[in-house]
């Protein structure tokens, strides 16, 4: 299991847990993010720091210090919406 | 952005919760960034400042349309994508919602992004039953391969759905029909029920119902997520300990139960969308990943950061030449046939008029106007494509060293437009603290009164024959020093009073989307010139007035002016400017598009000189009163770092709700345009 912001660019990955309470909790499924979703790490800024994320059809970009709250399992195959 | 007549003056009335006496209140709902404001001016033909960028609108607009013999009044909500939280616009979204104002709710949806927005959609059905879904950018989605099966997302909803293009009166039409239709009971609505785990619908069927005018099922869910803030929101009692005991007996924590909850509409969202929407191509989004690798890019992003804001200037200033140009020569020939008719007044009055009031605001329409009316567009251009957002992701590390928010970048580009509005525009940042930073750091950034201002010292002093490209290039070192300075008086308030921790943050970066380029140049154009005409005229002319009687008023050995003049000499000495300039700078306070012909005004009354025309007459002007290129940097310095306009004082008053802060924010960059001008007058003076 690994956190999303151990994601690469390019890399997609299946959420299956938040290590986060209160606020931010609920910030993040509201975003989507419950157990199951597919994530993929679209790329980072010029500064390495937020990325961009393909949540549920919308980019979202994050910074380091909340994804690392967002458990993962890295997906073999690149997330396709239209498989 | 912008204060606009029409965003801030009566016609769109900011008053949340109003209830009208005739005709049917409707409730416009919604993700940030979906049309929602669009369509909202569409039907009601008001004038809000839309862009694309999520977070638009801050304060609920209300206004009125007609369908036949029949009248709705719309209140356009901030948009939100849930109603479970304590942000702010959820608040205000979802106690408008609850509080049974409206008679419907139009619920407006991204076609491109459909399942994001459903959550809110099935939200807001747990709410009211009385629900249409208007999904919008149907022609975006079009574009993209994203066929959307409009009767098969109504049947799976139970609630009418229509497909639209905001934009479009027809559109807007169909949404009226279908609305009428919904009021008339016309099929019943049957809205979804988001289905919960077994054990939480058994906990559901255990909770008793209470006396309430909100929808049962919605005021046990409420309960059962017990949250002591909500309850006490929505003015309801907490649910039996039984029935969490009943639920912990289940193996479901607390947590788990509010998981659960907030899961629920996210699942049902997902299901719908894979039966109702098809991709026929696969690349859908590829020309945005594309877009997004070079404006956000590791090395790309900076330059076309840069590049993008100095062609922006560029433009500017060599539009606004041809413009001044004809607005001087209008306004000379105005003065003549003025001058021919006030011939026989007495001198004091044709002074106080002609001297006074017409020369000043035709000054601040000439010279100060022709930029303004032009970068203003051209920002909102930018704003309608979608690239605000890119900047804000860009420009996000360097604010979170500084332990502030990312959104704070993107009110900072909105106080390029107008301070105020940015301060306004802060109403996105959710953290108190964050939100505080960003409203006392606004200021920072020159705003469109004063880019006039810093180009005309540009050109006068540093760029001699250069041309406009160069003068481009040194305004973008110039917003770049701004920034620079935002970021450090950020960094200074949170080391000292606004101490914390960054707060999490998630920035959604919207499809780009093509602008509408004719309605965003004449009614932003058109919109803002009116507006600074009618400041100009409302601010200048008095202002100018106040400085020919000053001017002409005997007091001891001088007059009025040379006495106060010679009162901040010295103050003005040691920051390397002059007693005029801060005398001007202390007149501008209502509005920094007039310092500089405040300042040459004061110039004028005391060397009785009559004409002025192009800049480099300014500049003569200005040499002849003891001006060096050192003045000019301190007056650049001065001008990017002051108090700022008594505007965006009050509005930073009404946002804060203390004096103490907003005076916070007038020491703030005053200190530090003081500290600045005074450290380079030492070093170069």
């Amino acid at each position: 299991m690994l956190r999303l912001c151990d994601i690469a660019p390019g890399q997609g990955a299946c959420v299956c847990g938040l290590a986060t309470q209160g606020r931010m909790r609920r910030r993040l499924l509201e975003l989507g993010l419950v157990d199951g979703t597919i994530v993929e790490c679209l790329g980072r800024s010029p500064w390495g720091d937020p990325s961009a994320f393909l949540i549920r059809g919308a980019v979202i970009a994050l910074r380091k210090a909340d994804c690392a709250g967002i458990l993962v399992q890295p997906e073999e195959q690149e997330a396709a919406p239209w498989d | 952005m912008g204060l606009t007549r029409s965003s801030v003056g009566r016609l769109a009335e900011e008053r949340s919760g109003k209830v009208p006496l005739t005709g049917h209140s409707i409730a416009l709902a919604g993700n940030p960034n979906v049309g929602k404001s669009t369509l909202f001016n569409t039907l009601t033909g008001l004038r809000q400042h839309t862009g694309n960028w999520p977070g638009k609108t801050v304060a609920t607009a209300q206004g009125k349309c007609r369908l036949g013999t029949e009248t709705y009044w719309l209140t356009d909500l901030p948009g939100t994508y849930s109603l479970m939280s304590h942000s702010p616009e959820e608040q205000v979204a979802r106690s408008y919602l609850c509080s049974g104002a409206a008679e419907a709710v139009v619920v407006v949806c991204d076609a491109t992004c459909l399942e994001r927005n459903l959550n809110l959609v099935l939200q807001i059905l747990e709410i009211t039953p009385r629900v249409l879904v208007c999904v919008n950018l149907m022609d975006e989605a079009r574009r993209k391969g994203i066929r959307v099966d409009l009767p098969g997302l109504s049947e799976r909803l139970g609630v009418p759905v229509v497909g639209a293009v905001a934009r479009k009166k027809q559109s807007a039409r169909l949404v009226l029909r279908e609305l009428d239709r919904l009021l008339r009971g016309s099929p019943p609505p049957h809205p979804t029920v988001i289905p919960y785990p077994a054990a939480i619908e058994e906990a559901l069927s255990a909770i008793d119902p209470i006396d309430s005018p909100l929808e049962p099922r919605f005021v046990k869910l409420k309960r059962l997520e017990g949250d002591p803030e909500m309850l006490e929101e929505l003015g309801l009692p907490e649910v039996d300990p039984e029935v969490l005991t009943g639920l912990d007996a289940a193996g479901l924590s607390p947590q788990m139960v509010r998981d659960a909850l907030a899961a629920g509409p996210v699942q049902l969202a997902e299901r719908i969308c894979r039966d109702v929407i098809t991709y026929t191509s696969p690349g859908y989004a590829q020309r945005d990943r594309t877009l997004d690798r070079v404006l956000t890019g590791r090395i790309s992003g900076g330059i076309v950061m840069l590049g993008l804001l100095a062609f922006l200037f560029w433009l500017t200033i060599v539009g606004a030449n041809y413009l001044s140009d004809g607005l001087q020569w209008l306004f000379d020939q105005g003065e003549s046939l003025l001058t021919g008719l006030l011939g026989n007044a007495p001198r004091w009055l044709f002074g106080l008029l002609i001297q006074g009031a017409y020369r000043t605001t035709a000054w601040v329409c000439a010279v100060m106007l022709p930029p303004m009316a032009i970068f203003f567009p051209l920002f909102t251009l930018l704003e309608d494509v979608g690239y605000l957002p890119r900047i804000a992701y860009n420009l996000d590390k360097p604010f979170c060293c500084c332990q502030a928010c990312g959104k704070q970048a993107l009110t900072m580009c909105m106080g390029f437009g107008c301070n105020a509005a940015g301060v306004v525009g802060c109403r996105i940042i959710d953290s108190p603290r964050e939100r505080m930073l960003a409203i006392l750091t606004n200021s920072f950034v020159p705003c469109n009164g004063r880019f006039p201002l810093l180009i005309a010292m540009l050109t006068m002093f540093f760029c001699g024959t250069g041309g406009a490209v160069w003068q481009a290039v040194l305004l973008t070192l110039v917003v770049a020093l701004s920034v620079a300075m935002t970021l450090m008086a950020t960094k200074l308030l949170s080391a000292t009073i606004l101490k914390g921790r960054p707060s999490a943050f998630a920035l959604e970066l919207p499809p780009y989307r093509m602008p509408q380029v004719g309605s965003v140049l004449v009614r932003s154009m058109l919109d803002r010139s009116l507006f600074v005409l009618g400041r100009a005229a409302a601010v200048a002319a008095p202002a100018g007035m106040v400085l020919w009687i000053m001017g002409n008023i005997p007091v001891a050995d001088g007059t009025l002016l040379t006495l106060l003049g010679s009162f901040l000499e010295p103050m003005g000495r040691w920051l390397g400017l002059d007693g005029i300039i801060l005398l001007a700078f202390l007149l501008g306070l209502p509005a920094n598009e007039i310092v500089l012909p405040i300042a040459l005004m004061a110039y004028l009354c005391q060397n009785s000189l009559t004409q002025m025309g192009e800049l480099n007459q300014v500049r003569d002007v200005l040499l002849a009163n003891g001006w060096r290129w050192q003045t000019a940097v301190c007056m650049l310095l001065f001008t990017l770092f002051h108090w700022p306009c008594s505007t965006t004082l009050l509005t930073i008053r009404k946002e804060t709700g203390s004096w103490r802060w907003t005076a916070l924010a007038f020491v703030l960059p005053t200190g530090f345009g003081i500290l600045l001008c005074r450290i380079f007058t030492l070093l170069a003076g």
